[in-house]
């Protein structure tokens, strides 16, 4: 199985000399930084998903918003396909770039136009890194709730054309939830603000539906975030469980005592062993799970939370608790978490990130799956999870240059994804579909809803120029692919053709 | 293998049965749930498809903090069934009456007096199952907490008023209630409310809802009883009954009773200063959501209004249709592109224009 663009499932690309596209847009954007030369374009073959690569035919790295809108006006005269990159730290390929295609690296958009501290929002560029936004807000008092792991290098760009989330989303939202408003550039080059500074905006909630677009509707150009005052404390409890379906079953029962932990994770033991042996985060090496509890807010709360929590985790069955006891510790308990990807891939030549949800209750049955999974295919599994709101990161360890092991990585993550999904849960938490899960989309949507997706496309997006290939699957795909979901046997537009 | 996905029931055979009537009739729908929110829009002119039978909360579970129900579900249902577990829609939806459906609750996407803290209607769907222009059954998102798959059509269903599809079941996320609740009543100019609201909220204070009217600023606490109990020794002023948040919320204050002018709804930017509409006095105003949300009784021109609001970079809405110069659009005009890709998305979405025809703007 390969996941490259392949024009007789994907669709046809129109077919553009680079030659002529370089002169094209040489001569219509003379200020335009562009790359061409092989070596230039090598830094740009691939995004965090790593072990897929594509040499793009141009980069293109504007400085102005003109640059952008004539590039975009240009490429949709010509119909070259155009992929839209932030920082590059994405996990499922949503920037893989395209042979025939430009790549937009909007990395040089890196100002904070402007904070508002007592109407609590920063307008940003899109190429502004995640945690600068929570740096550049922090004398003020205030900060960005949503903290992909990857905040240190992640663009907000990047962060709203995957819907990014984090440790924290269960209590403080995913980025959906903390985006007033965006200004985009449309394919054919037309500046369109949605959403505002207000609350809500008439009509349609189109800011919804660009929120992990992937970059297929429009390109971002500048996004407005809601800041939040920091919590003033924030207490770490760290609960070690020889037991792992009992970690599970204390999330539970963290969330029906009626409390909202700022993060929930959960690490199994391969995991714990990673952490601990790359930060030396204090992790119990011997425990088969640990729970990590984070309660934010005000002190008198969180006092009365952390005695709550610490009772339900013993009567959960945790062999020990430990309750972080100063800010340092709270720190280093959050970096074992924080880095137990890298951890992990020292443990490996080459590693396999997962992003499935479920709904909680099925985690002892989904792990007890992977768990079987990995033993038939033969290839470890670390397990790391956003345990609050149900969202896995299987780790699968190989070694790439061992023949056929990437190809069995890729089938055991499937398989991964089509158990979550038939435990009620999605093929993508937070990581965003992109290249990566193009398959998996079809076991988790019928033709009819694939349909109505290409049919949004269309209306933003009439030529399919924008990231071509990435986020909805054809059908012609989905048919070949063999998982795609037929409702009562009967294959909705039978005259739709397919090959 | 049989499909969960989609139950078979009498109710959405109906309602699928309707639409492909309409669809190949070429004939249009008027869709109404329990009829509590018909104010709330243009006309339409349609036969009537009504969601009321098609109700049940299909799937409850607490402890994942979701919950599954169908359109024509009575909104209080489903909040007394979230009660009885300690949880609630934190979105606070007003009802506008008794009949109130969940389905209809989504389609307006209209939120409480929580909002500024907790989000909106659409802050907590997770996921919609709908029936499109021909009556086929979709689903997107679903019952997980975080779903990035596809595009986010649950979310662009909420607030379109059936414009785009007929949502016959939704997927919230809910929340338990809040440990300790309290509501203080200050006496303060609206200005100093303002810049008192603009204070605190830099400060993590356990506020969820407030509102200045009447020469006093409502506020109410919501969370442990702690920094409850911290918080209302810090302001002072009065006890409130907590009852007032939902007589705002229903708009059951005196205000909203004592004048027969339009009822403007005002959404602005937070931290807005009072505004000069001409020929209002901007203390007859209430101002709710810490300023984001005012309502204003007014005879004025819509035009000078919406200015006003646009300039100040918000929007009018107007809750009394029936009260406007037949020119007039309850809603704020779209911007010229913003309105070219609704055009489209209606197109793609609803090409034959079957549902809810001209209920936000007349031209779609």
């Amino acid at each position: 199985m390969n996941i490259l663009y392949d024009e007789r499932l994907d669709g046809r690309l129109p077919q553009r000399s680079k030659d002529e596209v370089l002169a094209e847009l040489s001569r219509s954007i003379p200020d335009l930084t562009l790359l061409h030369r092989e070596e230039d374009l090598r830094p740009f073959e691939c995004d965090g998903l790593s072990a897929y690569r594509v040499l793009p035919m141009l980069v293109a790295l504007p400085e102005t918003l003109s640059q952008v809108e004539a590039l975009l006006k240009q490429c949709n005269r010509l119909k070259v396909p155009v992929v839209t990159r932030g920082a590059g730290t994405g996990l499922s390929g949503g920037a893989l770039p395209l042979e025939q295609g430009v790549l937009l690296v909007m990395s040089r958009f890196n100002r904070i136009v402007h904070i508002d501290p007592e109407a609590r929002i920063a307008r940003v560029q899109p190429g502004v890194r995640n945690l600068a936004i929570s740096e550049a807000a922090s004398h003020y008092g205030l900060y960005y709730a949503p903290d992909p792991s990857s905040q240190i290098a992640c663009s907000i760009g990047g962060n709203v054309a995957e819907n990014a989330g984090g440790v924290h989303c269960l209590k403080y939202g995913l980025t959906v939830h903390n985006v007033l408003a965006v200004d985009i550039l449309t394919i054919e080059g037309e500046h369109m603000s949605i959403g505002s500074q207000a609350l809500d905006s008439p009509g349609f909630d189109l800011l919804a539906l660009m929120m992990g677009s992937e970059g297929m509707l429009g390109v971002i150009t500048e996004i407005t975030v809601k800041l939040l005052p920091k919590p003033e404390t924030a207490k770490v409890l760290m609960a070690s469980f020889d037991d792992v379906e009992q970690a599970g079953a204390a999330v539970g029962a963290i969330i029906s005592a009626g409390i909202i932990p700022g993060g929930l994770e959960m690490m199994d033991n391969l995991a714990i062993r990673a952490a601990e042996d790359f930060i030396k985060a204090g992790y119990p090496v011997e425990a088969e799970a640990i729970l990590l509890c984070e309660l934010d807010g005000v002190e008198a709360d969180v006092n009365d939370d952390i005695a709550t929590v610490r009772e339900v985790l013993e009567n959960a069955g945790a062999t020990e608790i430990r309750l972080a006891k100063d800010e340092a510790e709270r720190a280093r308990f959050w970096a074992g978490r924080k880095n137990a990807f890298p951890a992990v891939g020292r443990m490996s030549p080459d590693y396999y990130c997962m992003d499935g949800t479920i709904p909680r209750r099925e985690l002892p049955r989904v792990l007890k799956g992977i768990s079987d999974l990995s033993r038939h295919y033969g290839l470890r599994v670390a397990n790391v999870f956003h345990a609050g709101d149900g969202n896995m990161h299987p780790l699968i360890l190989f070694d790439a240059n061992r023949e056929g092991e990437l190809e069995t990585a890729e089938a055991l993550g499937g398989k991964i994804l089509e158990l979550c999904v038939e435990a009620g849960g999605s093929i993508t938490g937070e990581h965003g579909v992109g290249r990566e899960k193009i398959n998996q989309m079809c076991a988790q949507f019928n033709s009819l809803e694939i349909t109505t997706f290409h049919a949004v496309k269309a209306a933003f997006d009439p030529q399919g120029l924008l990231n071509p290939g990435k986020n909805i699957p054809t059908l012609a795909r989905c048919a070949e692919f063999g998982a795609m979901h037929v409702h009562d046997n009967q294959l909705p537009h039978p005259e739709i053709p397919r090959f | 293998m049989s499909d969960q996905r989609f139950p078979t029931q009498d109710a959405l055979d109906s309602l699928r049965a309707q639409i492909q009537h309409a669809s190949e009739n070429g004939t249009s729908l008027r869709i109404e749930g329990g009829n509590t929110k018909a104010f709330y829009g243009r006309p339409v002119a349609g036969e009537t498809i009504s969601t009321i039978e098609h109700r049940g909360i299909t799937h409850y579970d607490p402890v994942e903090l979701i919950v599954s129900v169908r359109a024509g579900t009575p909104l209080a249902e489903l909040e007394a069934a979230l009660a009885s577990e300690g949880q609630m829609l934190p979105f606070e939806p007003p009802h506008y009456g008794p009949g109130a459906t969940i389905g209809g609750t989504i389609a307006t996407g209209l939120s409480g007096p929580r909002r500024p803290w907790s989000g909106a209607a659409r802050d907590f769907v997770l996921g919609v199952r709908l029936l499109n222009y021909q009556g086929q059954e979709h689903r997107f998102g679903g019952e997980v907490m975080k779903n990035v798959a596809g595009y986010d059509l649950s979310r662009l269903m909420v607030g379109a008023q059936g414009t785009l599809g007929l949502i016959t079941e939704v997927s919230l996320k809910v929340l338990p209630r809040p440990g300790a609740c309290h509501s203080l009543r200050l006496n303060i100019s609206l200005n100093e409310a303002l810049s008192q609201l603009a204070k605190w909220g830099q400060k993590p204070l356990p506020l969820s809802a407030a509102a200045w009217h009447d020469g006093a600023l409502h506020l109410r606490l919501e969370g442990g009883p702690g920094s409850v109990a911290d918080t209302c020794r810090m302001i002072g002023g009065d006890s409130l009954d907590n009852a007032y948040w939902e007589d705002l919320r229903e708009q059951q204050l005196p205000f909203f009773q004592q004048s027969n002018m339009p009822l403007w709804r005002l959404s602005l930017p937070a931290n807005t200063a009072p505004l000069e509409i001409p020929g209002v006095d901007a203390e007859s105003l209430i101002h709710d959501w810490a300023g984001c949300q005012r309502w204003l009784h007014a005879d004025i021109d819509t035009e000078t209004l919406r200015s006003v609001c646009a300039q100040a970079g918000g929007h009018a809405t107007c809750f009394t249709p029936d009260r406007l110069p037949e020119s007039a659009g309850p809603f704020t005009p779209l911007e010229p592109m913003v309105a070219k890709y609704h055009h489209r998305l209606k197109e793609q979405l609803d090409p034959q224009g079957i549902f809810n025809r001209g209920r936000l703007y007349a031209e779609f």
